[in-house]
C-alpha cells in the first residue's frame, strides 16, 4: 500500500486568498493511501522543503502530492526534495491550484476551493499509480558534421573546432566559401566580401580539428543524437594530394565549352577548374561530363603539364561511413529563377540580369574582371534599372515571403555602379524598403541622397527590347504618374529560394520543412536553431532568408549547442518517454510512421522464446515523450513513463466523482 | 490634400460590397502599383488602378465613383494577368461600375454608359449589333449629332460597310426568347446588387 503524503502551499496569499488551504489539507488526510497532509506558506522554500523531507521520514512516506503553482515552476525543485529525502524523484505529483484555480477563480472562493480539493484528489490518485523510474544515459561519439561549406557552416565550424572538438565540414562544390564568395561587397560597410571571408576559409583549412571534404554529398544518414552513421560520396576529384594548386592545368585546358555557374553563367569555365583564384582547397577538379579526355578518350594535356603528376583519371567515387554526435546543417540557398517571370522577358533577354549576376559582373574576380558591361554586346552602360521583389513577395508565383536581403543589397549594388562609373544613373523600382538591421536604414538613404539614386515606388509592368535598349514600364504609385525608362542593363532583385532538392535532402534526416522548403526550427522564437530532430541544428539560409551577420550569429549559436551536447561525459535522458510492450505489439508500424522525432525503429525480434516478430522499439535517447504513438496504437502496446494510461484514466475516474464529504 | 478620410466610411461596407459582387478580395492589394505601371490607358484616368483599389480598401465610395478610372479601363486584363496577389482587377472595375449605374451617383462619364447601353438594346432586339441604329443613336444620345459621319462614315456606307437595314431575326419567337432572356438576366443582377447593398 502506497503511503502518500499531501503538501499544500499558500504561497503567500497567492492561493490562500482565494483557497481555503486548511480545508483542502484537511480533506486530504480522508483519502486512501495519505498518511499526512499539511499546509505551508510556502512549500518552494528552504523550510518548505525540510518540512517536506520531515514528514517523509517521519511517516516514512514512498511518495507524495504538492499542491502548489504549476509544474513547469517548480517540479524540478521538488523532484530534488525527494532525492534528498532518499527517495526516487519520480515519485512527486503537483496539482496545479494557483494558475488553475486561485488566480483565476477569484470571484468565486466556495467552488475554488472545491476545484482545488478536485485537482489534489485527482493527483492523489495518479501518484498511486506512479512507478519508480530512473534516469537514463546514452554515450555520445564527440565529433561534428557540418553540412555545406558556406559562411554559416565555416563558422559553426571554426566554433565548434576551437572548443576542441573534432569537426567534418562537407561541401558539395570543390572549394568551400559558398554564395559570400561570389558576392564582390557587402552592406552596409562596403567591405570587399572576400576579405573579410578568405581569412576563415583559411583557417578552416589550416585547423587541425576540421577535416575539409569538398566536392563531396552526404548520401545517407541514420542514427540518433550522440550516434549518427552518416553516409558521405566523395565525388572523383581526378586530382589526387600531390596537387600544389600552380593552376597550369586550368590555363592549358583547351576545353572551355561550359559555363561557369559560379560566375552566373556569364562567362566560360574549363573541364579542370578551380572555383574561383582564392579557393580553399586550391586543388583543381575535373567535371567528367564535359572533360574532352572523359568524353572522347583523346586530349590529356592536364596530365602532360603538370609539374608534379597530380592529375588521375582513374580515381573513382568513394563512399565513406562515419559517425557523429551532432550535425549542423547549413546548405544554404538558390536564388529565385526569374524565367517564370514572362513580362521580364522569360529570362530569355541577355540584358536582363539576376542579381548574382550583377555581382559577378562588378566583381574584380568576375568574368569581366569588375567591368560593368551589357552581356549582349559587351557595351557599357549608362541607365540601369533595379527591379525588387522578383520572386518575393508574389502570391502569383508561390513566393508569397519577403527575402530579406534584396532591399539592402539592391542599394548596394546601385552605389558600388555609381562608385565605378559615375556618369552612370540608376533607378530602383521598389514596393516597401525593409532596412531593418544596424545602419541598414542610413544605408538605403545614403544611396538615395548621396548616391542619387532615383527610387520608384511601384513594381514594374513589362520589360520591351526596343534596338539596342531595353524599355521599362513601371509606375511610381506615390505620384500617381507612370514611367517609362530607356535602360541599357536591368538588374532584377530575385528573391531567396532554398537549394534546389532540398526537401529531397531533409528526408535523410527526416526534418521537417516549410511548402517552400526551408527546414523547421523547433521553435519560432525559443529554439530558432534546433530542429525536431534532436543532435541536429539548421544555421543560414537553409532555414529562411537571412542576411551575412545573422547567419553566423545564427552559426555561433548551433556551435554553441554542439558543445554543450559534447561537453557531457554521458547523455543524461529524462525517463518521461515512451516504451512497448513487445507482447502485444502487431507490428503495424503506424507508431512508427506518425513518430514527429523518428524515434522508433522497427525490429525482427524474438519477443517470446522461438517466436521471431516485426515489432517496434524506442529509442531510448531519441523519444521526447510527446505521446504520440500511445494514441496511435491499435494494440495499446505503447505506454508513456509517467503518464501511463492507468495513471491517465484513475485521474479521470477520480474527476468524475463528486467531493466525498467528511 | 484633396480628400480627408472619413473613419466612419472605413468601416463602413464599400470595400466587402464590392469584394462580395466581384468575388475578389481586394483587402489583398499591397499597393506595389505593376497594375498602373501596365495599364495603357492609365493616361486618361484621373486615378490610376493601384489608387482606386486603394480607396475602396479606404472606403473612399464616392471618390471612386465619381472617378472615371473604371470607364475608361478597357479590359485588356494586364493589370489581372500580372498582379503578384491574383486579384482580377479588370473584374473589380466591371463591378464599379456596375454599382455607379445601379447607385444613385452622378455619373463621372455619361458617354460610355449610353454606348454600353445602345450596344446592348441592339443585341437584345437583333440578335447583333446593327451598326447604323448604334451609330444614329449614339450620335444623338450623345449630342454629337455629326460625329465621324464625314468623311469615314460616308465612305464606309458608300464601300457597303456599313448597312441601312439591320439583320433581323429570322424567327420571330427567337426574338421574344431573346427579351425574355435579358430581362432574366437584368432581374438577377439587380437582385444580387440590392441584395449585397441591403
Amino acid at each position: 500500500m502506497a503511503r502518500i503524503g499531501v503538501f499544500v502551499c499558500h504561497c503567500g496569499t497567492n492561493i490562500s486568498g482565494v483557497v481555503d488551504v486548511s480545508r483542502v489539507a484537511k480533506y486530504a488526510e480522508s483519502l486512501p493511501g495519505v498518511k499526512v497532509a499539511v499546509d505551508y506558506k510556502f512549500m518552494c522554500s528552504d523550510p518548505g522543503q525540510n518540512t517536506i523531507i520531515d514528514a517523509i521520514k517521519t511517516h516514512n512516506l514512498d511518495r507524495i502530492v504538492v499542491s502548489a503553482c504549476s509544474p513547469r515552476m517548480h517540479e524540478l525543485t521538488f523532484r530534488n526534495t525527494l532525492e534528498r529525502a532518499g527517495l526516487n524523484p519520480y515519485m512527486v505529483e503537483m496539482a496545479n491550484i494557483r494558475e488553475h484555480v486561485s488566480w483565476v477563480h477569484s470571484d468565486n472562493k466556495e467552488l475554488a476551493t472545491e476545484k482545488a480539493m478536485k485537482l489534489m484528489e485527482m493527483s492523489v490518485s495518479k501518484v498511486r499509480r506512479s512507478e519508480v523510474l530512473t534516469k537514463m544515459f546514452a554515450p555520445i561519439e564527440k565529433r561534428a558534421l557540418v553540412i555545406g561549406g558556406g559562411i554559416a557552416g565555416i563558422q559553426a565550424a571554426l566554433d565548434i573546432a576551437a572548443a576542441g572538438y573534432k569537426v567534418v565540414l562537407v561541401e558539395k562544390e570543390s572549394s568551400i566559401g559558398g554564395r559570400m564568395a561570389q558576392l564582390d561587397k557587402t552592406f552596409p560597410t562596403l567591405d570587399c566580401s572576400a576579405c573579410i571571408l578568405t581569412p576563415k576559409m583559411v583557417a578552416v583549412s589550416q585547423d587541425k580539428n576540421i577535416t575539409l571534404l569538398t566536392y563531396a554529398e552526404v548520401t545517407e544518414v541514420s542514427g540518433f543524437i550522440g550516434q549518427f552513421e552518416v553516409k558521405i560520396k566523395k565525388k572523383a576529384k581526378s586530382v589526387n594530394s600531390k596537387c600544389i594548386g600552380c593552376g597550369v592545368c586550368v590555363t592549358k585546358c583547351p576545353n572551355k565549352k561550359s559555363l561557369s555557374d559560379f560566375d552566373g553563367r556569364l562567362g566560360p569555365r574549363k573541364a579542370i577548374y578551380t572555383l574561383f583564384p582564392q579557393a580553399v582547397p586550391n586543388v583543381p577538379v575535373i567535371d567528367r561530363e564535359t572533360c574532352t579526355f572523359f568524353l572522347t578518350g583523346k586530349c590529356k594535356i592536364c596530365e602532360k603539364v603538370c609539374p608534379t603528376s597530380a592529375v588521375d583519371y582513374t580515381q573513382q567515387d568513394e563512399l565513406i561511413t562515419e559517425k557523429f554526435g551532432a550535425v549542423v546543417v547549413a546548405t544554404g540557398f538558390d536564388i529565385y529563377d526569374h524565367s517564370s517571370y514572362g513580362e521580364y522577358g522569360y529570362g530569355e533577354i541577355k540584358d536582363v540580369i539576376s542579381s548574382l549576376q550583377f555581382e559577378r559582373l562588378i566583381s574584380s574576380s568576375g568574368p569581366t574582371e569588375g567591368h560593368v558591361v551589357r552581356p549582349s554586346d559587351q557595351k557599357e552602360v549608362k541607365n540601369v534599372v533595379f527591379i525588387q521583389c522578383v520572386g518575393s513577395r508574389d502570391e502569383s508565383k508561390k513566393r508569397p515571403y519577403c527575402s530579406r536581403v534584396c532591399c539592402m543589397y539592391t542599394a548596394k549594388q546601385a552605389m558600388l555602379l555609381k562608385d565605378h562609373y559615375p556618369e552612370t544613373q540608376s533607378y530602383v523600382f521598389y514596393i516597401d524598403i525593409r532596412a531593418a538591421g544596424k545602419n541598414y536604414e542610413e544605408f538605403v538613404q545614403r544611396a538615395q541622397n548621396d548616391y542619387g539614386v532615383v527610387y520608384l515606388r511601384g513594381r514594374v509592368s513589362k520589360i520591351y527590347e526596343r534596338g539596342n535598349k531595353l524599355l521599362v514600364k513601371g509606375a511610381d504609385t506615390l505620384s500617381g504618374a507612370q514611367v517609362e525608362i530607356e535602360a541599357d542593363l536591368v538588374v532584377l532583385a530575385n528573391g531567396l529560394e532554398p537549394r534546389k532538392g532540398a526537401k529531397e535532402f531533409s528526408q535523410l534526416f527526416h526534418m521537417s520543412s516549410d511548402q517552400y522548403g526551408f527546414y523547421n526550427e523547433l521553435h519560432p522564437k525559443l529554439a530558432p536553431v534546433e530542429t525536431a530532430i534532436s543532435g541536429v541544428f539548421v544555421a543560414g539560409c537553409c532555414q529562411s532568408p537571412k542576411d551575412i551577420p545573422d547567419t553566423v550569429a545564427m552559426a555561433s549559436a548551433t556551435a554553441a549547442k554542439v558543445c554543450a551536447i559534447f561537453a557531457k561525459e554521458k547523455m543524461e535522458v529524462e525517463p518521461l518517454i515512451a516504451g512497448v510492450n513487445q507482447l502485444t505489439c502487431s507490428g503495424c508500424e503506424t507508431c512508427y510512421n506518425v513518430c514527429p522525432y523518428s524515434a522508433i525503429e522497427m525490429k525482427d525480434k524474438e519477443v517470446k522464446r522461438g517466436e521471431v516478430r516485426h515489432v517496434a522499439e524506442v529509442l531510448e535517447s531519441v523519444c521526447k515523450g510527446c505521446g504520440v504513438c500511445v494514441g496511435a496504437c491499435y494494440s495499446k502496446a505503447v505506454d508513456l513513463k509517467g503518464f501511463s494510461e492507468r495513471q491517465i484514466l484513475s485521474q479521470v475516474e477520480t474527476a468524475t466523482m463528486p467531493i466525498t464529504n467528511s | 490634400m484633396k480628400y480627408e478620410l472619413q473613419l466612419k466610411n472605413i468601416a463602413e461596407g464599400f470595400r466587402k460590397d464590392v469584394e462580395n459582387l466581384s468575388q475578389q478580395k481586394i483587402s489583398n492589394c499591397y499597393q506595389c502599383g505593376k497594375c498602373s505601371a501596365g495599364c495603357p490607358v492609365a493616361y486618361a484616368m484621373d486615378y490610376p488602378p493601384s489608387m482606386i483599389m486603394r480607396m475602396v480598401q479606404l472606403g473612399m465610395h464616392d471618390q471612386v465613383m465619381s472617378s472615371n478610372t473604371s470607364w475608361y479601363c478597357v479590359s485588356c486584363e494586364t493589370c489581372t494577368t500580372r498582379c503578384p496577389r491574383e486579384i482580377d482587377i479588370a473584374k473589380v472595375m466591371d463591378t464599379l461600375k456596375i454599382m455607379a449605374q445601379a447607385g444613385s451617383y452622378k455619373l463621372s462619364e455619361n458617354e460610355i454608359p449610353i454606348f454600353d447601353w445602345i450596344f446592348l438594346k441592339s443585341i437584345e432586339l437583333t440578335g447583333k449589333i446593327y451598326e447604323l441604329g448604334l451609330i444614329g443613336a449614339y450620335n444623338l444620345l450623345s449630342l454629337h449629332p455629326l460625329k465621324d459621319i464625314y468623311p469615314m462614315g460616308l465612305k464606309m456606307i458608300i464601300k457597303g460597310k456599313i448597312n441601312f437595314i439591320p439583320h433581323l431575326f429570322y424567327n420571330p419567337s427567337e426574338l421574344i426568347k431573346n427579351i425574355r432572356m435579358f430581362k432574366l438576366i437584368r432581374k438577377k443582377d439587380r437582385e444580387r446588387i440590392y441584395e449585397k447593398n441591403a
